[in-house]
């Protein structure tokens, strides 16, 4: 018999509101560690909204509700705080930070998430293999931040921090836009990996990722709800034939 | 300590201040004596004690600056400044010799491990003149003279009398004035012919008295081909009562010469830091100031360079941290007088809990002088909204054929910055400390490298408890 997996997250009925206009609207959704999570829906439906939410983004507004991690209530928690108890957001526009070069950042954030400052060796080692899996070349490290990146480049870098920071819940919010294939490939088996072993919310407009990340759940989201939650088939329905469908059902 | 001192002191760190022990100190307040008193203490020929006299007398007549932050200027008791405080009755080559008290000082900021590490050679001025001087033997043996200025004006007596006041005359402002009349201590430096000291050298100034006037002269000259860097720090203790930190640096850089002059100055937040830097490039020469300004109540200093010669060459790359009761007035002055010179000046300034960063930079091209080239960037951060930022550019420019380019920008931490750097484990003072650090980057990185971490450890102290 299978043993229930360890519940990460929680929401339950949540409203969201940003500047005073409501955009999440009654969600709720349960993710258990291992299980590999989908949000579709169109452009504005509010699913961004719903990861930074999670994260703790103080711009998003809870009206009603509460979330999870854990079992512990999230309103506790600051953001940084989320980060270190095991949360990762990969941002679908992840921020510019001038003049901070990408080495020196993800050893301040490792050292931050962990606790304790990572040891040199075994911290270049690790970081070496990362950027070896993703493909990226060492003089990323010398750049900074997200400045003059590429989409894709972008993406690869959430990738990275993902796979250093080894956490127990990823959000990952349109980390497939913007990739070549080779590069989908590349990010799809990081997330397999991280995904072994957490809860993974990914965002995501296209099956192609789906091909190579089997998700446990897919979930339609309208206009700030989810109204329909599958399998895998779900997605392939959806791509096939938009969300139109949908509307009569919300 | 006071509980008064403690308020001003805040997250200062290097507000600690030893007890006094002045073999000779002077009473407060400014004459024509007190200026001839300091000559003749200091046994100086009698051509210096007639350029005091005419510039104390030129100060005193000499009006305050209309412009810049007039309130504060005007709030400087000049009569209630000791002028003159000397602590150690010699100059000494080991630290050994030097008074405890005074080493220790020296010791905690860290003097002697850099220059064991990493110097060339090391001046430490306490108070109005230095307490230990040091060269390297290699360049002492290439040629290379560095000394504190009083022996330097002792020693080479006729190189000082035909640079001195050359590059910035005494009339030149009110504190130049001040400057030239009570002048003590500073360095004087001279590197020979095709000579490149690869260590940079170093002078500390530290004032520890209460009330203190500081007022050192530097003289650089740096002969044909040859190529030095020169680094200078400074730290007060932090009290109630104003300090007064008035100095004069002229630097000459001749044919094909290279100077570089890097600043870190974080004065404790009593000290007014009115400051004069001027320098001569000649035929290809080049000139780069690198100066951070962190610390003081007020700072007044706009690094100059007189382009003099063809395919000369002028680098300044400023950075301003505006705290709380701080205005930061600084910039560059560049003046291209000959042909075909080229400049870059790069100022950034950062503006917290109603700190004020102004840019005041001057920019003039001589209708005989064709084909130069600038290039002005000017960043504020501001970061809440009762801080302030302003830029005054000048540009005087008479000939057509210059390529000029400006750019300046205002910008605020954004939201979505934090929240990324917060969601990465970053506290919002960490968050705020790397942001700040980046944007002072190009600066940050033209430091050696101590200073630079030094710096960026010193930028994320000063971020912290600051949000709220
Ligand atoms: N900070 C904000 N200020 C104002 N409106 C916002 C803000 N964030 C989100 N919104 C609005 O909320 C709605 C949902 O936005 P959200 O980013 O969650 O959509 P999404 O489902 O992620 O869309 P997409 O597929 O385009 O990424 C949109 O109408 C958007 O304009
Ligand atoms: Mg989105």
């Amino acid at each position: 018999m299978r043993e229930v997996a360890e519940e990460i997250l929680r929401i339950e009925n949540l409203h969201v509101s940003v500047e005073g206009t409501a955009i999440l609207k009654g969600v709720n959704l349960t993710i258990h560690r291992g299980e590999i999570h989908v949000i579709m829906g169109r452009n504005g439906a509010g699913k961004s909204t719903l990861a930074n939410v999670v994260m703790g983004h103080p711009a998003y507004v809870i009206t009603e509700g509460s979330i999870f991690y854990k079992g512990q209530p999230l309103e506790e928690l600051a953001v940084f705080e989320r980060a270190r108890a095991g949360m990762f957001l990969s941002f679908q526009y992840p921020a510019v930070i001038p003049g901070v070069q990408v080495g020196t950042f993800l050893k301040k954030s490792v050292t931050s998430v962990r606790d304790e400052a990572p040891k040199g060796r075994a911290f270049r080692k690790e970081l070496t293999a990362a950027m070896e899996q993703l493909s990226m070349d060492k003089s990323f490290l010398s750049r900074y931040v997200n400045d003059g990146f590429s989409g894709g480049e972008k993406k690869r870098l959430e990738i990275l921090q993902m796979l250093l920071l080894k956490p127990h819940l990823a959000l990952l919010d349109e980390t497939d836009s913007g990739l070549d294939i080779d590069a989908l490939r590349i990010v799809a088996k990081g997330i397999n990996e991280v995904a072994v072993d957490s809860a993974c919310l990914i965002i995501t407009h296209y099956q192609r990722l789906l091909d190579l990340v089997k998700p446990d759940y897919v979930h339609a989201m309208i206009n700030g709800a989810i109204v329909q939650t599958g399998g895998p088939e779900l997605a392939l329905k959806l791509e096939d034939r938009g969300y139109d469908w949908l509307d009569v059902t919300a | 300590m006071t509980d008064e001192a403690q308020d001003v002191i805040g997250d200062y760190r290097y507000g600690f201040h030893d007890p006094e022990n002045s073999t000779i100190r002077f009473d407060q307040g400014l004459s024509e004596q007190v200026v001839r008193d300091i000559s003749e203490l200091k046994n100086e020929p009698q051509w210096m004690t007639d350029i005091r006299v005419k510039a104390y007398r030129h100060f005193v007549e000499r009006v305050m600056p209309e412009w810049g932050n007039c309130d504060l200027l005007n709030m400087i008791d000049f009569e209630s400044i000791t002028y003159f405080l000397r602590s150690s009755n010699k100059t000494e080559k080991s630290w050994d010799d030097v008074p405890d008290d005074i080493k220790n000082t020296f010791n905690r900021l860290g003097i002697p491990e850099a220059e064991q590490k990493w110097l060339g050679g090391v001046t430490a001025q306490y108070e109005s003149e230095a307490v230990y001087h040091s060269i390297r033997e290699d360049l002492e043996e290439q040629g290379v003279i560095f000394l504190d200025m009083d022996s330097g004006l002792k020693q080479f007596p006729e190189i000082i009398k035909k640079y001195f006041g050359t590059v910035i005359p005494y009339s030149d402002n009110k504190f130049s004035a001040l400057n030239t009349a009570v002048w003590s201590g500073g360095s004087f430096l001279y590197i020979p012919k095709g000579i490149s000291v690869e260590m940079p050298v170093q002078a500390y100034f530290r004032i520890n008295a209460k009330n203190m006037g500081q007022f050192e002269r530097t003289l650089i000259i740096a002969d044909e081909g040859s190529s030095v860097h020169y680094v200078e720090g400074c730290t007060a203790p932090s009290y109630s009562t104003d300090s007064l930190h008035s100095a004069v640096v002229e630097l000459i850089a001749m044919e094909g010469a290279k100077i570089r002059y890097s600043t870190v100055q974080n004065w404790s937040s009593n000290v007014y830091n009115l400051v004069t830097k001027r320098a001569v490039a000649h035929k290809n020469a080049t000139i780069e100031w690198v100066d951070g300004n962190i610390g003081s109540k007020l700072t007044m200093k706009y690094p100059s360079v007189l382009l003099k010669g063809e395919g000369a060459h002028a680098e300044v790359i400023s950075v301003a941290y505006a705290g709380e009761g701080q205005h930061q007035d600084t910039g560059a002055k560049v003046h291209h007088l000959a042909s075909n010179t080229t400049s870059n000046i790069i100022s950034k300034s950062i503006s917290k809990k109603g700190g004020r960063s102004s840019y005041r930079g001057l920019l003039q091209v001589t209708p005989k002088s064709s084909g130069c080239r600038s290039k002005i960037v000017c960043d504020a951060l501001i970061l809440d909204e009762n801080s302030r930022s302003d830029t005054y550019p000048t540009m005087e420019i008479g000939n057509s054929t210059a390529d000029l380019e400006h750019e300046a920008s205002v910008s605020k931490v954004s939201s979505d910055q934090l929240f990324y750097l917060m969601s990465r484990g970053f506290t919002e003072e960490a968050a705020m400390g790397l942001i700040v650090n980046g944007f002072f980057e190009p600066f940050t990185r033209e430091l050696p490298m101590e200073y630079a971490l030094e710096l960026n450890k010193l930028l994320e102290l000063e971020m912290e408890g600051s949000i709220g």
